[in-house]
């Protein structure tokens, strides 16, 4: 069976600045994968690069066995970008008009038919969102933003989805029901690839980890990284010479 | 009366105002969809004028053999003749119950068909620019359009041919569109600053070109007139280019409405998606500076700007969702051509001015009724 993701040997600096260094790593069909990292650390480029939105310096990526460049099957993938939650946006977009352009890489420059509207319905059904299906998506609060998302990506029936830290700014009590939603998707058979800074949500949930500081340190099921050192080496080292222990 | 009888006298009060509700917002759709169909049907009427005025010379009757025989055969000679002395002369009949000097005249018309499109697809363009965040590209490719129109004003000077002035400045704005489109995808951080340099630029290149053309050149051209935008600018070509470009420009909206809205919500999923964001956005800004140049002739390169951006603006304030956003834009930027016309019109105003004066009125409204329906939502939902 094929990766999802096939990352080789991947560099990547803006300007002198290296952000990722020979990281190398797959996510395999099905896998809960969480990307851990303290700020700066590359997690957003490094989950950029997987998408194909930044191009590497040097090393090769694969998503769905196709070469990165080559991709065209835009429709299996569901990404939530880090400014989903941010309510910057005014631009006057209901949530039912967001989770239709779920099918839009489906229909391309077609109608959609009967069939691309049940499937949007179902997927605002399945999130819990379809009583907000009319307003305005900047009128909605940041856990039911991240839903309406969410739901974008089910519309599409990605069989990845890709998330870039969904709960900021997002309550508590949100955002427990939010990952419970993540699980029970997961569970469902699709992959999940999870930026987020707190920590103890990922062990909770992913069943593997990437735990990266520009270089990969860990890249593994979740028991043996909460055994690791990874974690403090990654953090604790920010800046500094890293020691390996081979 | 009992816990559960007021419960259910309640649910049904509930069920009843979300019925209320549902039916206003399906008659508010209706309302704007017969809006729309309307504009629609008075900027067919406006391309029928636009074609009459041009068929009624029998173009390329010499040039091309038979041609010349199909209109006799067709009656097209002399029905298309006869047909705009009867518009003509139906202008005289309204010139005369209203007391004006208006629409008796060809050039006039010439005016009110551009400025009808113009009113259809500036703000068609500009809900996709305004929601883009690029609305100073409008206003760069104004400034660009201008350098186009001193360019083509030697370039006519030159070649002695009076026709070209119009598509000279349409190539000049739309190379100027992809210069534009080249820079804001190379410079990430302080995107605005070499688009800004570039309005400057284009303008300061115009101006010198128009003094210095003024030293051999015959043909005295009205530069107020695309600066501020005038009735009398309006040539028959210029009007006949808005038309075909009036119809390219929606059609193309229309076949590339869900990849725009995309593009134009989430630019990164859009990618994720493999839509083909940069060449929707050379899209775009193209359709802008073929705009741009239409509407110049009645708004100019001042103000062409505001008719992309303003009755956007308003529509945003309002609507509730992005397909209304776009009707009403289109609703609200006739009504301000329309508007301003009779403001011009009538006080013998350049037009320019006065339709962005009625667009900023209707802005005004706007935000008044969106304060006012925020109240009274915030009444309902403290129940």
């Amino acid at each position: 069976m094929t990766a999802v993701v096939d990352v080789r040997n991947v560099s990547f600096s803006y300007g002198e600045q290296p952000a990722l260094e020979d990281v190398s790593l797959t996510v395999e069909s099905g896998d809960f994968l969480g990307l851990i990292g303290p700020n700066g650390s590359g997690k957003t480029t490094l989950l950029h690069v997987m998408l194909g939105l930044t191009r590497p310096d040097a090393g090769s990526v694969e998503l769905f066995g196709q070469p990165v460049d080559a991709f065209d099957q835009g429709e299996r993938i569901g990404y939530v970008s880090q400014k989903a939650t941010s309510q910057d946006s005014t631009m006057p977009v209901t949530v039912r008009e967001c989770v239709r352009m779920g099918r839009f890489a489906h229909v391309g420059h077609s109608r959609l038919d009967d069939e691309d509207r049940e499937i949007a319905e179902d997927a605002l059904e399945t999130v819990g969102i379809s009583d907000l299906a009319d307003r305005r998506i900047n009128q909605l609060s940041g856990g039911q933003r991240q839903r309406a998302y969410i739901a974008r990506a089910l519309a599409s029936e990605a069989d990845l989805l890709a998330l870039d830290e969904p709960t900021v700014g997002v309550d508590a009590e949100s955002r427990d029901a939010f990952y419970r939603l993540l699980d029970s998707l997961n569970e469902s058979g699709i992959t999940i690839i999870l930026i987020e800074h707190d920590i103890g949500v990922v062990t909770d949930r992913a069943n593997r980890i990437a735990c990266i500081n520009t270089k990969l340190y860990h890249h593994g099921d979740t028991d043996s990284f909460v055994e690791s050192d990874a974690l403090s080496e990654a953090y604790g080292t920010t800046g500094t010479v890293v020691h390996h222990h081979h | 009366m009992s816990r559960s009888d007021e419960r259910a006298a309640e649910s049904t009060a509930v069920a009843e105002s979300a019925r209320y509700r549902r039916e206003s917002v399906d008659l508010r759709r209706t309302l704007e969809v017969v809006g729309v169909s309307l504009v629609g049907v008075l900027g067919a009427l406006m391309i029928g004028f636009v074609a009459l005025d041009w068929i009624r010379h029998y173009p390329y009757a010499g040039t091309v053999p038979g041609l010349e025989t199909l209109y006799a055969v067709t009656q097209i000679d002399p029905a298309a003749g006869v047909l705009f002395e009867q518009v003509l002369i139906a202008g005289m009949w309204v010139d005369h119950f209203l007391g004006t000097n208006v629409f008796q005249h060809a050039f006039m018309w010439r005016s009110i068909a551009t400025g009808v499109l113009v009113g259809i697809v500036a703000p068609l363009v500009g809900t996709y620019l305004v929601h883009r965040q690029m609305a100073l590209i409008g206003e760069t490719l104004a400034h660009t359009a201008f350098a186009g129109v001193a360019i083509g004003l030697l370039v006519t000077a030159v070649i002695g041919f009076d026709g070209s002035l119009l598509f000279v400045a349409l190539v000049v704005s739309i190379l100027g569109a992809l210069a534009v489109q080249w820079l804001s995808e190379r410079t990430s951080t302080f995107g605005d600053v070499p688009i800004a340099i570039m309005l400057a630029g284009s303008f300061a290149v115009g101006t010198l070109l128009i003094s210095w053309g003024r030293g051999f050149m015959s043909v005295a051209i009205d530069i107020e007139g695309f600066l501020f935008g005038s009735l009398a600018v309006v040539t028959a070509d210029g009007a006949r280019m808005m038309a075909v470009l009036s119809v390219a420009v929606v059609a193309i909206v229309a076949y590339t409405y869900k990849q725009l809205l995309f593009i134009t919500f989430d630019e990164q999923a859009a990618r994720v998606a493999q839509l083909n964001v940069s060449g929707y956005n050379t899209l775009l800004v193209v359709m802008t500076a073929v705009v741009v140049v239409g509407a110049m002739q009645v708004l100019g390169v001042i103000l062409v700007a505001g008719m992309l951006v303003i009755p956007v603006a308003a529509a945003s304030q309002v609507a509730r969702s992005f397909r209304e956003t776009l009707y009403l834009s289109i609703l609200i930027g006739q009504a301000s051509i329309l508007g301003g016309f009779a403001f011009a019109i009538g006080l013998s105003l350049p037009s320019g001015g006065s339709i962005i004066v009625v667009a900023i009125l209707f802005y005004l409204l706007s935000i008044a009724l969106s304060i006012l329906s925020d109240r009274s939502s915030a009444a309902i939902s403290m129940h």
